[in-house]
């Protein structure tokens, strides 16, 4: 088994003092290079979790740990957001400057890397987005995707060990949420980038190693998509849906047609259900 | 339509000017706009003329660009003629008609006047036409990081200047939109007196507001996920380095100011 790149031990988190706890006792692990997805209804904690694994909130109670790092360590702090980076929702808010170029920059700058390294670390990085012929635009001409594409380039950039995406698609068009869930399943196989994808969307997380689901606070499932998709029932009671072919692969083997419980997306089930005549 | 708006008025080819170091040039325009007010007879004009042009020209910029950068102005232009012509007391009169008179002094000062304002919007215009706004806040940011002793908040104001930049357009487009949604439902913008049309603005300006606010709590952060830690230990992206070119343009702008000194 691989090392944890980011690990909680019993982590609960409250806003403020008094209140009601986000998170309530969460152990997780995720290992290097593993691609998992984080599904949960909304105020499930699973942005709460994305923002204590980098740092930016630090546990109540119990404690993150990235690469090794403790978060509540402030000696640490930019260590850890180097190594693990941060993708948010919303593609205009966290793009800092007025040039593509200048953007992907930006956390270069930040942690001080030498002026000569960086056109070549922003070049690679836009690269490996597929982004570089748009190294000299500005942002608010780029569609949702492409600029989401750039803030993954930007944190790329830092050479991070892991990238959590909370809800990076949420905003964006059908068109644009492929393209950036492939780009990011991508570095994940090619460059083994550790991913903690969150999302509602069950078709993205089916297409992940892992699933993780959590409610109210607690992480309730962990396991593969195959082992977290068969427990519709549960899914439901949790007011999440399983992604549609796997809904109607239950519909079909209750018919007495035997497809695959692996089949999850539209190209499998067709191979499956061919195969069945 | 608001998606294709181009922020300043950078003019992008390749020449010396544009490739200045922009510390150089905001110095070098500082100094254009005192030789403008340095000159106290009208034949001073001439060398600051000669120097714009010869400079637009090494730029490639089409002198009509630097033309368009004053007709907002004109207004403004045709009030001080009209000001300085009729109410300044001079010995020599031109005309008198009633209880106006024209002066010659009043003439020369008018003109002085109005060559003035040209010559300082063009010298600005020169700026920011051949340097883009990143550059330029860049720049700045360098010439006033000596001041940071003094606690002067030299990084800050240039990260908030080329936030600003980064945000018109998405405030625009954001603007545009809430207009629309407001119109869909009946508001009128467009009729009225004054206050009423300031008093129908309200609902635009307050959903705006709170956006704002909303996106500058995301960017922070943002901004503190990808280490952004204030000005402290930061490297630039941009090198800024003097080269020859640079040299040359000082000299010039030295010898221009000695020449309209002179005159």
């Amino acid at each position: 088994m691989k090392e944890f790149i980011l690990q909680t031990e019993n982590v609960s988190y409250a806003y403020e003092e008094g209140e009601g706890l986000a998170l309530k006792g969460v152990c997780l692990g995720f290992r290097a290079g593993e691609m998992t997805a984080v599904l949960g209804h909304n105020g499930s904690g699973k942005s709460t979790l994305a923002k204590l694994l980098n740092g930016l909130y630090i546990p109540t109670e119990g404690k993150v740990t990235v690469c090794g790092m403790d978060t509540s360590d402030d000696a640490h702090t930019w260590d850890i957001r180097k190594n693990a980076g941060m993708v948010f929702q919303n593609p205009d808010n966290q793009l800092v400057a007025s040039i593509v170029r200048d953007d992907v920059g930006f956390g270069l700058e930040n942690i001080g890397v030498p002026s000569e390294e960086m056109p070549a670390r922003i070049e690679k990085a836009l690269n490996a987005v597929g982004m570089l012929q748009f190294i000299d635009r500005a942002p608010h001409m780029l569609s949702g995707g492409q600029k989401q594409r750039v803030a993954i380039a930007g944190i790329l950039a830092m050479q991070p060990r892991a990238l959590i995406l909370d809800e990076a698609t949420a905003m964006l068009d059908p068109k644009g949420r492929q393209e950036v869930f492939d780009i990011v399943q991508r570095l994940n196989r090619e460059q083994g980038i550790t991913v903690v994808w969150i999302t509602h969307f069950m078709e993205e997380a089916a297409r992940c190693e892992r699933v993780i689901v959590m409610h109210e606070g607690r992480c309730v499932m962990d396991g593969t998509p195959e082992q977290v998709f068969t427990r519709a029932e549960e899914m439901r009671a949790m007011r999440l849906d399983v992604p549609p072919m796997v809904a109607l692969g239950d519909l079909l083997r209750a018919k007495g047609l035997p497809v695959s419980r692996e089949a999850m997306d539209v190209d499998a089930m067709a191979r499956e259900v061919l195969k069945c005549q | 339509m608001l998606k294709d708006i181009t922020l300043g008025q950078y003019y992008p080819v390749k020449s010396p000017v544009h490739n200045l170091d922009p510390r150089i040039k905001i110095i070098l325009t500082i100094a254009f706009i005192v030789a403008v007010f340095l000159g106290s007879s009208l034949w001073a004009f001439f060398p600051v003329a000669a120097y714009i042009i010869l400079a637009a020209l090494l730029a490639h910029l089409p002198l009509k660009l630097l033309l368009k950068g004053i007709k907002p102005l004109r207004i403004i232009l045709i009030f001080t003629f009209l000001l300085n012509l009729f109410f300044n007391a001079g010995e020599t009169v031109l005309v008198e008609v009633w209880k106006i008179r024209i002066t010659l002094e009043g003439l020369l000062t008018a003109i002085r006047f109005s060559m003035r304002l040209v010559f300082l919007v063009s010298g600005a215009s020169l700026l920011t036409l051949t340097t883009p706004p990143v550059v330029l806040t860049d720049g700045m940011e360098r010439l006033l990081s000596p001041l940071r002793k003094i606690g002067f908040p030299a990084h800050e104001l240039a990260m908030m200047m080329s936030i600003a930049l980064r945000f018109i357009p998405v405030l625009l487009e954001e603007a545009d939109k809430i207009m629309k949604a407001q119109m869909a439902r009946g508001a009128d913008f467009e009729s009225g007196n004054l206050i009423q049309r300031a008093k129908s603005m309200v609902p635009l300006l307050v959903p705006l507001f709170v956006s704002a606010f909303r996106r500058a709590g995301d960017l922070a952060m943002a901004m503190e996920a990808r280490c952004y830690h204030g000005g402290e230990g930061r490297t630039r992206l941009r090198v800024m380095k003097l080269t020859m070119n640079d040299l040359y343009a000082c000299l010039i702008t030295v010898a221009l100011m000695v020449v309209v000194a002179l005159i």
